[in-house]
């Protein structure tokens, strides 16, 4: 047969090479110009598996552990192979029926699919992870998983220390470029926050490969990309956990903080807060249930005091109001004031707690005795200083030594949130009486005494005192003293909190001189009942009206006398008399640091005033009603933004003079609740009003279980 | 009538063809090797015993060679002659399936055989009949030219296409479209081409416009071919009938016969796959076939996903240019891609060697088709050439459909990759497709009929 159509078998040749560019034009597509097709197989078949290393241990001065891990167990079940197993026994030990397992092994699979292991019971108890473990050949499928929590064996130093909680959102966000994931756990208040980074330590990873069904293979590419688990460092504290446990005992049934320095160091010896709670209560399985109380707690448990507490430091300011006068060459020692009760150079008379004549007769008497009109008086003298011709320019420099001192600025100590308290700018006063011209140093005369705006940390109280005992300079306050195998980094860090911080240069004797004073305090003075066994101690009592109530009760102190080596501050809210609370805690507190050890009688001192309930009334009476109403639901909240909004409820604290008269006409019954729930507290003053003595026994044992 | 011996036979023969032929077929066993590797056990063994397909397909292909020598050891004579007999033998197979048939994947296209091995007649039909397509054009008294022998010839083809819908193995019927080219190179009218070319793009478009834009889209444009006829002053009435019935026929293909093809020829989840492959949705509720079953099952259709496709899309896309290197693929290891060492077994490949890999086994590819043709174009008898060319569009249709399947190209249908894909019926049909060519070949010197 004869050949043609010829140029047809050229015609299918083109069609072929037409369709096979074709494939090769979408092979470039997917195979040179999209990356997402890597990604997604990536995403497939490679599992990431995280390990946690150990979190670093905090110890105290005496290497004592205060923060450690312990090894907690959980249940781990993979449904798959979870067959023939003696769930009447597993039942059993669990405490649960067999319609809950049912439920959790389907909740498993939901969660984790049937080939991977996911928690059946977290957290096992001893006792029950002892019967598990015997018993385990009889439940196939059950294994148990170690995982490691935080673990606080002295129960104390709860908001020193802080906790760990599992990241959320709003972390993440925050924390983008730290890489965090979801699941991760992060120190979220106190030291574990501030020192995350080296308490974490460094994650290692493990890439597994697994297949369609979820199984893994082995490991992805023999282990090249993986990377080991570095254990996070331990950091040694100034902390010392038995003055710590004392001042957390003696401040028990009380509102208030106390705050032990080391003025040679800057080291923070004890830190408390009161009302506090069970560090422990915030790891492991009761985590979720505490921390909702806790937020929702009205004496505000979880609030760190000695930092963020903020209390007109009454008289405990007036050694500072003399040091500044002697410094500015407007007093001599000897200077006197002739006080008969009262002041009245400002018109409205401002009284005095003593009458008789000489009490003032000169600067350190002056102290013993804690003369109004004599600190008043000299005040004045500093902010009219003739020196500077204007009210203003000596009240800019008054604020000037009070910054220098510490006061109305953040310290800077190692933990996170502190607030800087409040001393008032000349701004404020022209915002108060309208200008400049119309103030002048009558118009905030009790500034002098520790009251009017100014407030201080109990942090900030006992920093003074270690600048005083130092006689011109203080360290830094902090908790960490060093930190395990120091690197560069970390020494830059702590560079801060080893320099001797020198103020202003106010000439020795002019120390010495407040120093005797202050021990005066202690001898013929307002604390002079309280001793410190084999040592001589300088003190200053306080008893501060606050717009809150009864007045707060306020001790600071150092000791021994010559050589300080202990430097106190003690708030106790709505107490009434320094001398008569704050005192006798602070003195037992110098006497513990110092002696190593309480003497019997002290022993007994300080059981009977541990066991002293000087709680408001309306805070007592929330517990109970909480306690009826069930209203404590747990819910979780952004730790981070809790703090903040405490933050500005304390700013709201210090408003205008005039704002806080206001509320004082208005909640004049009300006592120190926080601003956010006046409403209830009122309701609640009714109420216990008819029979607070019927309630008061039975408040006391919930709040004992409770704390 | 030819001088016949074995000097000469060997002479003949195109060893460049049978070369590229063992490559294929080694390059398909490495590719089930990796699909199937295992570095738990020890392969070295496993090679031996006949557990794994690679193994298997080993022993498939040592037959296949032992039958390649038997076909080219046969006179070329016997193809000729038997080519009716065995295209009968080859239909009565097929009905013999709806007796004896055994259900694998859904379809009963399947006759057990001795060995626990599988025989599927409907691979084996399209040799059948491409011999008797062959057999027939080179019939002196077939005029090629006429309508009659078209339709002739086209019912020889589409017979054993209905049997494999029939049998639901529509990836197979489509197969027989591809004796197309060996018309078409024997002299079917290029208008036919053209048409189902248009009918095809017309159907896409459907699918991929909107009904009422595509109407409007053809009637704009027979709108423009009317104005430019009037324009030239050409005022034909019959051209301007003829494009007015284009119009209309277009217009029933968009609004009737292409939802009528999906919701009444198609089954919902082939339906669902082309769709799917628009990036559509397909209601199913629409298809009479799904109603039908809903109805008798109770059972609401399961709408498949396009999982497969995306696997098979991300396993060749992550190979890259380079690809991850031998036994190294992600995707390939954890088993992600269904059916990867039968349909799929492209992606494996594509993993592991990147485009490099990829183009290079497309360039193999290309090589043989065209060696093929070659081969085609040099044959002295047209029963010999229109064979060749059956062998061409079987093996085109083959490896243009089964990768645009894998990369996205083409909705999913069951249809091996020539050679490479692991399965015996596949490996057997292909090398009885080759070789007899190869026999062909070397007695091209001798005209056949």
């Amino acid at each position: 047969m004869s050949v043609y159509n010829q140029n047809r078998g050229g015609i299918i040749q083109i069609i072929i090479g037409i369709i096979f560019t074709i494939l090769i034009v979408q092979l470039i597509s997917l195979q040179i110009f999209s990356s997402k097709y890597k990604l997604a197989a990536d995403n497939n078949a490679i599992y990431i598996k995280i390990i946690y290393p150990d979190r670093g241990i905090i110890y105290d001065r005496r290497k004592k552990t205060m923060l450690e891990n312990t090894i907690s167990y959980d249940l781990v079940v993979i449904p798959n192979e979870a067959k023939g197993v003696d769930t009447n026994m597993l039942c059993q030990i669990l405490k649960i029926d067999k319609a809950t397992y049912s439920k959790r092994i389907i909740e498993a699979i939901i969660k984790n699919t049937r080939v991977k292991a996911s928690a059946f019971e977290p957290f096992l108890s001893a006792e029950t992870y002892a019967q598990l473990n015997e018993n385990l050949y009889r439940f196939p499928g059950f294994t148990l998983s170690e995982r490691s929590i935080r673990s606080y064996p002295y129960n104390t130093a709860a908001h020193v220390l802080g906790y760990v909680a599992e990241v959320d959102v709003n972390f993440l966000q925050k924390h983008a470029a730290e890489g965090y994931e979801m699941g991760d756990y992060a120190g979220m208040t106190g030291l574990e926050r501030f020192y995350e980074p080296i308490l974490m330590g460094q994650r290692g990873v493990t890439r597994f490969l697994r297949d369609n069904k979820g199984k893994i293979q082995g490991a992805y590419e023999k282990g090249i990309y993986d990377t080991l688990a570095i254990a996070g460092r331990n950091i040694f504290t100034s902390m010392d956990v038995e003055v710590q446990q004392l001042a957390e005992k003696l401040l028990q049934h009380k509102i208030g903080s106390a705050v032990a320095i080391n003025p040679k160091t800057g080291g923070i010896i004890a830190m408390a807060s009161s009302p506090g709670y069970n560090p422990n209560l915030l790891t492991g399985n009761q985590r979720r249930k505490t921390i909702g109380r806790l937020l929702l707690d009205t004496a505000r448990a979880i609030y760190n005091r000695a930092i963020k507490g903020q209390y007109p430091p009454g008289s405990t300011f007036k050694p500072l109001g003399a040091l500044i006068a002697l410094d500015e060459g407007l007093i001599t020692p000897a200077y006197g004031y002739n006080c008969r009760g009262s002041y009245g150079a400002c018109g409205d008379p401002r009284k005095c707690e003593h009458h008789n004549p000489g009490h003032a007769a000169n600067l350190q008497l002056a102290l013993a005795y804690s003369c109004n009109s004599y600190f008043l008086q000299v005040f004045r003298m500093a902010i009219d200083n003739p020196k500077y011709h204007n009210p203003k320019k000596g009240y800019l420099k008054w604020k000037e030594y009070m910054n220098a001192f510490g006061f109305g600025k953040k310290l800077g100590v190692d933990l996170p949130s502190e607030n800087r308290a409040n001393i008032p700018d000349t701004a404020q006063y022209n915002r108060d009486f309208g200008g400049a011209k119309y103030w002048n140093s009558c118009y905030m005369l009790t500034l002098g005494i520790g009251q009017d705006r100014m407030t201080a940390t109990p942090l900030q109280l006992a920093n003074a005192m270690a600048y005083l005992a130092n006689s011109g300079f203080y360290y830094t306050p902090h908790f960490v003293d060093s930190i395990e195998n120091e690197n560069e980094e970390d020494k830059v860090m702590l560079e801060k909190y080893r320099t001797k911080i020198e103020v202003t240069k106010i000439a020795k004797q002019y120390f010495d001189v407040i120093k005797e004073g202050m021990h005066d305090v202690t001898v013929i003075g307002t604390g002079a009942f309280i001793k410190v066994p084999g040592h001589d101690f300088c003190a200053k009592t306080g008893t501060a009206q606050n717009p809150h109530g009864k007045n707060h009760s306020l001790f600071v102190c150092f000791a021994p006398k010559e050589n300080p080596t202990i430097a106190v501050a003690v708030v106790v809210e709505n107490a009434g008399y320094g001398s008569t609370w704050a005192g006798p805690i602070a003195g037992l507190m110098m006497e513990k640091y110092l002696n190593d050890t309480l003497t019997t009688e002290s022993k007994l001192k300080a059981e009977n005033l541990s066991n002293v309930d000087l709680m408001p009334a309306a805070i007592k009476s929330w517990y109970v009603r909480n306690n009826k109403t069930e209203m404590l639901t747990p819910i979780e909240y952004n730790n981070d933004e809790l703090a903040d909004v405490w933050d500005m409820e304390m700013l709201s604290e210090i408003s205008p003079a005039k704002a806080v008269m206001d509320t004082l006409k208005k909640i004049d019954t009300l006592p120190a609740t926080p601003p956010s729930e006046p409403l209830p507290t009122k309701k609640v003053n009714k109420e216990t009003a008819i029979d607070p003595l019927q309630k008061k026994k039975k408040v006391t044992a919930k709040k004992d279980g409770k704390l | 009538m030819v001088n016949y011996n074995n000097n000469n036979f060997s002479k003949r023969t195109d060893f460049a063809l049978i070369l590229l032929y063992v490559m294929m077929v080694a390059v398909g066993i490495l590719c089930i090797f990796m699909v199937e590797y295992n570095p738990n056990l020890n392969w070295s063994n496993s090679f031996l015993i006949a557990k794994t397909n690679y193994s298997k397909q080993i022993y498939f292909a040592i037959f296949c060679a032992f039958i390649a020598i038997f076909i080219l050891l046969i006179d070329s004579k016997v193809f000729t002659a038997l080519s009716n007999v065995l295209y009968i033998l080859g239909l009565l197979l097929m009905l013999a399936t709806f007796v004896l048939g055994k259900d694998i994947n859904g379809s009963k296209s399947w006759i057990p055989i001795a060995g626990g091995f599988n025989l599927q007649p409907a691979e084996l039909c399209k040799i059948f009949t491409a011999l008797i397509l062959a057999k027939f054009i080179s019939k002196p008294e077939t005029d090629f030219s006429k309508l009659k022998s078209h339709l002739i010839a086209g019912a020889m083809i589409t017979i054993p296409a209905i049997l494999s819908v029939m049998q639901h193995e529509l990836g197979l019927a489509l197969v027989y479209s591809a004796f197309i080219f060996a018309m078409y190179r024997e002299g079917l009218p290029t208008i036919i081409l053209v048409v189902l070319l248009s009918f095809a793009i017309l159907v896409i478009a459907t699918l991929v416009l909107d009904t009422a834009v595509l109407s409007i889209i053809i009637t704009v444009i027979a709108g423009l071919f009317i104005i430019n006829l009037i324009k030239k002053f050409k005022r034909n009435k019959n051209s301007i009938l003829v494009i007015i019935s284009i119009w209309a026929i277009c217009f029933g293909t968009i609004k009737y016969i292409v939802p009528y093809m999906f919701n009444n020829i198609f089954e919902c989840y082939q339906s669902t796959r082309i769709y799917s492959m628009m990036g559509k949705e397909y209601d199913c509720s629409q298809n009479v076939k799904s109603f039908n079953k809903t109805t008798i099952n109770k059972k609401a259709a399961r709408k498949p996903d396009d999982y497969n496709v995306k696997q098979s899309k991300i396993a060749i896309g992550s190979g890259g240019f380079w690809g991850r290197g031998f036994l190294k693929g992600t995707q390939t290891r954890g088993k992600y891609v269904p059916a990867q060492h039968t349909d799929f077994i492209f992606t494996s490949l594509g993993e592991a060697f990147g485009f490099v890999g990829t183009f290079t086994f497309l360039g193999l590819y290309l090589f043989f088709l065209f060696r093929l043709i070659r081969i085609a174009e040099r044959q002295r008898s047209t029963f010999s050439r229109v064979y060749a060319y059956s062998v061409v569009g079987i093996f085109f249709f083959h490896i243009a459909v089964n990768i645009s399947m894998c990369i996205g190209l083409f909705p999913v249908v069951g249809i091996p990759l020539p050679l490479i894909s692991y399965g015996g019926s596949s490996l057997l049909t292909f090398t009885v497709l080759v070789f007899i060519l190869l026999r062909l070949d070397a007695d091209r010197q001798m005209v056949l009929r």
